[in-house]
């Protein structure tokens, strides 16, 4: 105790009132989703008071064919969403990074248009639009879900390009000229010096786009037919009924998937590669 | 012997214009094969755009460029036989030194053993003998730019092109570095062509400078004409420290010539300048070449009498300023005329410096072969 050093001015992290600070913020945060993830173990038809831990809520999610369906869906538009949101994104952003072109600002403005936009307006839209072209609803899956994963890269792709744009102010043209002056063509340049730069940006940018498209409730209410019915959607159709520990246990799921797969994605390009994408 | 050698780069009546600006303005110079050549010139005189364009990152508005007799016009930077060295390095930051001095080899399809031997072969001639495993985030700026010059010189190119290679270097690091360059090119016996806007480093690596001034090449020689006998007031100037009178040419004679400069007095040549009588020209005077004498004047007078006719060669003035910088010290000395000379001492012994201090009157006198006479 006696040997302990003088807190020093910016040392923050040693000073009581900002470690009780954290440790609200932090609760705050994530009380919800602990009770959330806790109730899921509650063995009572009702969701208000603990009666004793099961896991048949977790059976009974499993087995719930149209939640496992919109599961299986949720995922496979996230799946293909990122994909090619990835693609678009990246081209997007490495043209506004290159070139110079008459009218750059304005195709730049308008390319981050879907991140302003309110969600609702934007489902609106693709509600009439895809009525007005007759896209066609019957298809097979998962070309039925084509509709919805348009709607979903259109608001995840600029977000991809913003990330991905921020960290390409920090690369070095030089060295994609020296990878030329080596004897390299404009695909080896891009492929062993630009990508390997912006690799953790697309990493950043993947998680981005593949969380944004899995939670996204309004835009897909909007685009959803009676058969692609989503994770959220159904979510949002079964607590109507009533909050019962079956929604608790399959939303646990949803948020054990999305931490492990952050986790993977940090451990394997480092939480500095991420952070530095930014 | 050489004459008869093609050039190993020929720049014919070259220019670059970005919109209204014109970075190189018809530029024709020929580079010899084997020689260590330096575009010399203040930033934004066109020179760093001139090495880009003989290695294919700009194409010339007008002219051509021919490498090894080969036209270039046509030819992507990819598929050149020149290799440069970047401002910067870029050095391959995600790739360990084995695999950025192997790149070239690597995507050009070299079989693995060969690439190991030219590699390790490479690291060797740059002095980076096990550093193969670092990272280039684990070494310093001179290790840096090693790897980057073992890169280019692996490639084997007929030229390398360096872009101010010793700009981000100490000043310790950066002397050593002149010596390496000049002895690697020496070893290697590859054509350099080195861009910089230091005039120490051009005068100490080249075997010929081009200094380049607005876009057009201002002179063309070797380090010590280039300082002995420059051709303009802009080349004087830039190359060295320098005093610049204006004068009329009175006296113009196969073995001598004389100047009157209003500032300085009457100046004697011992040699023809070849203008015409009358005419404007100026006169450039180095600060070593001025000999500084202690007040009372007929020691001045007698040194200067010695090669030129009584009352030419000779000035007298007043110390304004002085800066002692241990191996010469450097005196700013106003003339009778009101304008301010440069002179420089060595200081020969440890107390030179003590022989003169501000406001001294002090004479001076220099040698019928010290100065210039510049038409332009």
């Amino acid at each position: 105790m006696f040997n302990r050093t003088a807190i020093a001015p910016l040392e923050y992290t040693r000073k009581l009132w900002m470690r009780s600070w954290v440790g609200l913020t932090m609760l705050f945060l994530y009380a919800p989703l602990i009770v959330l993830m806790i109730f899921s173990f509650n063995d009572s038809k009702r969701n208000v008071v603990w009666k004793g831990f099961t896991l048949k809520y977790y059976e009974k999610a499993l087995n719930n064919d149209s939640l496992v369906e919109a599961m299986a869906n949720s995922l496979t538009i996230a799946f293909f969403a990122t994909i090619i949101s990835l693609v678009i994104g990246t081209l997007a952003a490495v043209m506004l990074w290159r070139f110079r072109f008459p009218l750059k600002g304005l195709v730049e403005g308008t390319m981050s248009l879907p991140i302003i936009v309110p969600e609702i307006c934007l489902g609106v839209a693709f509600l009439i639009f895809f009525a007005k072209i007759d896209w066609p609803t019957d298809l097979p899956w998962p070309l039925n879900l084509s509709a919805i994963i348009i709607a979903h890269i259109t608001f995840c792709f600029p977000f991809v390009a913003m990330v991905v744009r921020a960290r390409l102010a920090s690369f070095n043209k030089e060295e994609e000229e020296a990878a030329k002056d080596l004897g390299a063509t404009e695909w080896q340049a891009f492929r062993d010096v630009l990508l390997p730069h912006i690799k953790p940006s697309l990493v950043a940018g993947a998680l981005l786009a593949f969380t944004l498209s899995l939670d996204d409730f309004v835009i897909t209410f909007f685009t959803s037919g009676p058969d692609t019915i989503t994770f959220p959607v159904k979510v949002y159709s079964m607590v109507r009924f009533s909050v019962t520990p079956e929604v608790n246990a399959a939303s646990t799921i949803l948020i054990i998937l999305t931490v492990a797969l952050t986790f993977i994605a940090l451990k394997y390009q480092g939480v500095k590669g991420i952070s530095d994408a930014h | 012997m050489t004459e008869m050698k093609q050039p190993i780069i020929q720049i014919r009546n070259v220019s670059k214009r970005f919109g209204k600006v014109t970075a190189v303005d018809n530029i024709s110079l020929d580079i010899r094969a084997g020689e260590f050549f330096v575009l010399l010139g203040p930033s934004g005189c066109g020179k760093t755009t001139l090495l880009r364009m003989i290695a294919g990152f700009e194409l010339p508005t007008e002219g051509q460029i021919l490498i090894d007799g080969q036209d270039m016009s046509l030819v992507p930077p990819n598929k050149r036989p020149v290799n440069m060295v970047f401002q910067s390095y870029a050095v391959f930051p995600h790739m360990n030194v084995t695999d950025n001095v192997g790149y070239g080899l690597r995507i050009s399809g070299v079989p693995k053993g060969e690439i190991r031997d030219r590699v390790a072969e490479a690291l060797e001639l740059v002095k980076l003998g096990g550093f193969e495993d670092r990272m280039p985030d684990q070494m310093s700026g001179g290790q840096r730019q090693r790897v980057a010059l073992a890169r280019s010189l692996v490639m084997r190119p007929k030229v390398l092109l360096l872009d101010e290679p010793l700009s981000a270097l100490d000043a310790k690091l950066r002397a050593q570095m002149q010596f390496e360059l000049a002895d690697l090119q020496d070893k290697v016996g590859i054509t350099f062509v080195t861009v910089t806007h230091d005039q120490d480093e051009a005068l100490s690596m080249a075997s010929r400078v081009a200094v380049i001034n607005k876009g057009e090449v201002a002179q063309l020689a070797p380090p010590s004409d280039l300082y002995e006998y420059p051709a303009n007031r802009f080349v004087a100037d830039f190359v060295g420290s320098v005093n610049i009178f204006e004068g009329t040419l009175t006296l113009d004679e196969p073995d001598k010539a004389a100047v009157e400069c209003p500032g300085l007095g009457k100046v004697y040549l011992n040699h023809g300048v070849t203008g015409p009588h009358g005419a404007n020209v100026w006169i450039a005077l180095r600060p070593e070449k001025i000999y500084l004498h202690v007040p009372g004047e007929g020691k001045a007078v007698r040194a200067a009498a010695q090669d030129a006719p009584d009352g030419h060669n000779f000035a007298r003035g007043t110390i304004k300023g002085m800066s002692y910088l241990g191996d010469i010290t450097l005196y700013e000395i106003q003339l009778e005329g009101g304008q301010i000379i440069r002179v420089s001492r060595p200081n020969l012994s440890r107390h030179d410096q003590e022989d003169f201090t501000w406001d001294d009157k002090v004479s001076m006198h220099w040698r019928a072969d010290s100065p210039v006479v510049l038409l332009s």
